[in-house]
This record gives C-alpha cells, sequence and structure tokens, in this order.
C-alpha cells in the first residue's frame, strides 16, 4: 500500500475482509483514507469497491449470511466493535446512491427528517438547518420557494442534491457516495462533481464510480480494485499517468480482458 | 480486450513522428552539404522547405489534440501522446537550424571558405545520428538508448568549444571584413549543430519518462 501525506487519516482498513455466505467479496484490504478529501474507487462490476463502501457504514450488517475478518477504524475506532451503534454511525457516516431516493415529503420534511430522529424540536432551529443544508448542497435557491411541495416533483439531478442536503442536515463527517451520477444527464452531473469539490473542505468524501473521467475530475486520491483486492492506491495524478500495478494500467488504459 | 482503432491510431502517430524525423535529419545533411559545397541553390531549396515541416509539426500537432479530446487516454497511452507532442516541437526546432544554416551559405555567398569545412561537417553527420537514436529509442521504448545519447551530446559540446577555440585563432590572425564575417557565421553554424544535439537529448529525456515515467534532466 502506499504512503503519501495528505493530512490526517480518517478511516483505516487493517486487512479488512468480506463474505457473504461462502463468496469471499472483499480479500485483506489496507487502505488509509485522509480526510478532508476525495477518495475514489474505481474497478470493474464486482470487484468489491461498493461492498466495501457498505462497510464503512455497516449497511452490509443488513444483508443475511454477512461476515467480516480483519479490522476497519474510523479515528481509531473499530467500527465493527459490539459497542458502537449502527444508528449513530449513519450519522456520522452518510451514504448518497446510484439512483436518489428522496422521502415521499416534501423537500423541507425530507432534510428535516434527520435532525427530528435525533431530538431536534425547535421549528426556528430545523429551517436554520434545512436552509444551511440546502444551501451547502447548492439546491437553495431552486426550491426555496417551494420547500413544502413534494419532492418527487424534482428532476433528478434535483432529488440527488436533495440527498446530500439530507445528510449534511446532521452533520456527518464522511460522505459515501455510491455512483452519485450515474442516472443523471451531463449538467445534473456536473452540478454534483462541482459540490463534491466544495464539500471536501469540510467532509471526508469516498465516492464509487464507474467513470474514469469523473474520478480523475473530483478526487485527490484513487484506489483500484479488481476481484476483491485492492491492487493500487495512491494520489489520483500519479495512478493516472504513471500507475505501478500492469493490472491498474490495464484497466486504465481499456485494456482490460 | 484491446483498442484496436485506438492502437492502430497510436500507431499512425509515431509513423508519422518518424517520417517527420526522416524529412528533417535529411534537411540537416542538405543544410551542411551546401554549407561544405558552397551550393547556394541547395540552400534556397531548403529556406523554402521549412514552410513543410512546420506543416508536419501543425499537422502531428493537431492529430495529438484530438486524440487526447476523443480517447481521454491515461497513463502510457497518455504518456505517448504528449511525447510525441514535445518531439514533434524539438524536430521543428532542428528544421529550423538547419534553414539558419542554410542562410548562412547564402549569406557566405561565392566567397572562398577561409578553409575546406572538415569539423562542422562531422559535427552534422554525428548530431544527425543522434536525432536517428533518439527516435529509434522512441520506438524500441529503449530508455537505456536515450540515456546514451544525452552522454553523446556531451562529447558535442566538445567539439563546440573546440571549434570555437579554433575559429577565434582564426580572429586574433586577423584579415579583412569578409573574413571576419565568415569566421563568425560559421561560429554560429557550430552553435546551430550543438543546439540539435541539446533537442536530441530532449527527445531522449521524452523517451525517459515515457518508459519509465519519470523525468530525468540531462
Amino acid at each position: 500500500m502506499n504512503k503519501f501525506t495528505l493530512g490526517p487519516k480518517k478511516l483505516e482498513a487493517v486487512d479488512f475482509s468480506v463474505y457473504y455466505s461462502e463468496f469471499q467479496a472483499l480479500r485483506q484490504v489496507s487502505i488509509e483514507i485522509p480526510a478532508r478529501n476525495v477518495t475514489a474507487l474505481i474497478g470493474p462490476s464486482g470487484c468489491g469497491k461498493s461492498t466495501f463502501l457498505r462497510s464503512i457504514n455497516r449497511m452490509n450488517d443488513l444483508v443475511a449470511g454477512v461476515r467480516t475478518e480483519g479490522e476497519l477504524f474510523l479515528d481509531g475506532t473499530e467500527i465493527f466493535d459490539e459497542k458502537v451503534d449502527p444508528v449513530a454511525l449513519r450519522k456520522r457516516v452518510g451514504m448518497v446512491f446510484q439512483k436518489p431516493n428522496p422521502f415521499p415529503m416534501s423537500v423541507y420534511e425530507n432534510v428535516a427528517y434527520g435532525p427530528r430522529i435525533h431530538g431536534l424540536k425547535s421549528r426556528r432551529r430545523l429551517g436554520e438547518i434545512v436552509e444551511r443544508s440546502l444551501a451547502q448542497a447548492a439546491l437553495w435557491d431552486e426550491v426555496k420557494d417551494r420547500l413544502h411541495q413534494s419532492a418527487l416533483r424534482l428532476s433528478g439531478g434535483q432529488q440527488q442534491r436533495l440527498c446530500i442536503a439530507r445528510l449534511l442536515a446532521v452533520e456527518p463527517e464522511i460522505l459515501l457516495m455510491d455512483e452519485p451520477c450515474s442516472a443523471l444527464d451531463p449538467i445534473s452531473t456536473g452540478k454534483i462533481e462541482e459540490l463534491v469539490l466544495d464539500l471536501a473542505h469540510d467532509y471526508t468524501i469516498i465516492i464509487v464510480t464507474h467513470n474514469m473521467q469523473q474520478a480523475a475530475r473530483v478526487s485527490q486520491v484513487l484506489g483500484f480494485f479488481l476481484l476483491g483486492r485492492l491492487v493500487e492506491y495512491g494520489l489520483t495524478e500519479q495512478v493516472m499517468t504513471n500507475p505501478i500495478q500492469r493490472e491498474t494500467e490495464d484497466y486504465l488504459t481499456g485494456r482490460f480482458g | 480486450m484491446a483498442r484496436t482503432h485506438f492502437d492502430q491510431k497510436l500507431k499512425r502517430l509515431e509513423e508519422q513522428l518518424l517520417r517527420m524525423g526522416t524529412q528533417v535529419s535529411e534537411t540537416l545533411h542538405l543544410a551542411v552539404d551546401s554549407l561544405a559545397r558552397q551550393d547556394l541553390d541547395l540552400a534556397r531549396k531548403i529556406i523554402e522547405a521549412d514552410d513543410h515541416i512546420d506543416a508536419l509539426d501543425l499537422k502531428l500537432e493537431e492529430d495529438c489534440l484530438r486524440l487526447l479530446a476523443l480517447q481521454q487516454p491515461l497513463a502510457k497511452d497518455l504518456r505517448i501522446i504528449t511525447t510525441v507532442l514535445k518531439a514533434a516541437t524539438d524536430l521543428e526546432r532542428v528544421a529550423d537550424q538547419a534553414a539558419n544554416i542554410a542562410e548562412i551559405t547564402l549569406r557566405i555567398g561565392e566567397e572562398p571558405l577561409i578553409k575546406p569545412l572538415i569539423d562542422i561537417p562531422y559535427m552534422g553527420v554525428e548530431v544527425e545520428e543522434m536525432i536517428h537514436f533518439a527516435l529509434e529509442a522512441l520506438v524500441e521504448r529503449d530508455a537505456e538508448k536515450a540515456r546514451q545519447i544525452c552522454l553523446q551530446d556531451e562529447l558535442i559540446d566538445e567539439q563546440y568549444e573546440n571549434l570555437l577555440l579554433e575559429l577565434m585563432e582564426y580572429i586574433q590572425d586577423g584579415g579583412d571584413r569578409k573574413r571576419m564575417f565568415q569566421i563568425m557565421n560559421l561560429l554560429f553554424t557550430a552553435r546551430f549543430l550543438e543546439r540539435v544535439g541539446d533537442h536530441a537529448v530532449n527527445i531522449g529525456e521524452r523517451v525517459i519518462y515515457l518508459v519509465e515515467g519519470v523525468r530525468e534532466k540531462y
């Protein structure tokens, strides 16, 4: 595993493996993810990158027959320790999915949902949080006059930014994004990429993407997965101009298979 | 899965560069020849042909840019294209040096040479060879060959220094304006050839970067 200095490490995996019953989806992955940067994970379908992502906020717990080995640390604390509350973890580690999934409620209610669940009752405070989160997600101007309309009436790109606003409302530390732009048109994609670059100042972002040019545009750090292994990991500019591993070179240049 | 179409385009790009290299080499050879034999017609032809080489450079640049924009190359593909792009510039500059030498031929004109040229043509052959080697190293992806060129350049620099000293002696011996004019121009010629050596080294450095991914300066 390459080491380089990009600030303090937020997340660390040490020989981390994930099994779905008999199938080993991740093989002894060791990785250090730096705080407040964008780390992109790339690799062909089925390589384990999404499995890795879903382990960080323990969404994999919801899959029957799942088993992990090795360790995964968030700020030095083992994520899979039995003392860790997955719900509290998911407040710190938010996730955005390929298909935007706004709740069937108003825009306002979508964003206020999280803080409410965590006990906030003050309407004034909720209002502030909703506005701040929507502004951070670069959506406020577009929805400020229709906060109480159904979120399902927003466009795909707006819905995705709403999902991001929803996460930001509970003040997470890490944002996980699993192909957040795959279902979006190029302009919406561009807006989300700009958003990611802005958010990286304050949040640690890990993005799984099939789009190598997107990985090149938004990330500072890049990990290449293949068949459950982390094959190469380093600064994006380095890996994309001069990868060390043959497999990485083949994947990047499209000469795979 | 190979990217056959893209690979073919890359291959054609390199072939274009090699053809440009051959033309530039030949132009340089003829330029030095025109000076040694005081062939003014040849010199004029060389100066006219420089536009053609500029056009080759421009075409290569356009083709490289197109591939960069349309194919999103990464890793070695990216380094190949940027290497070709930069090598084309170096070759174009070599052609400029050849044209400069041809202009000196015209400037000296029919005035008899102060001595038959031996060292200058010899230097010319050496730097021509360096250009050939550099392009061979590129095609063969041979970083060691590229390094050899960089070492060879040290000899060229030495030859230039020796020529400089020799020509200075001619200056000290005195003589009329025409003689001084000629000596100065022969000095410029040697300088142009020394620059060609530097361009060969540049290409060599790019080849090392292409093959090994590290930049070494010589």
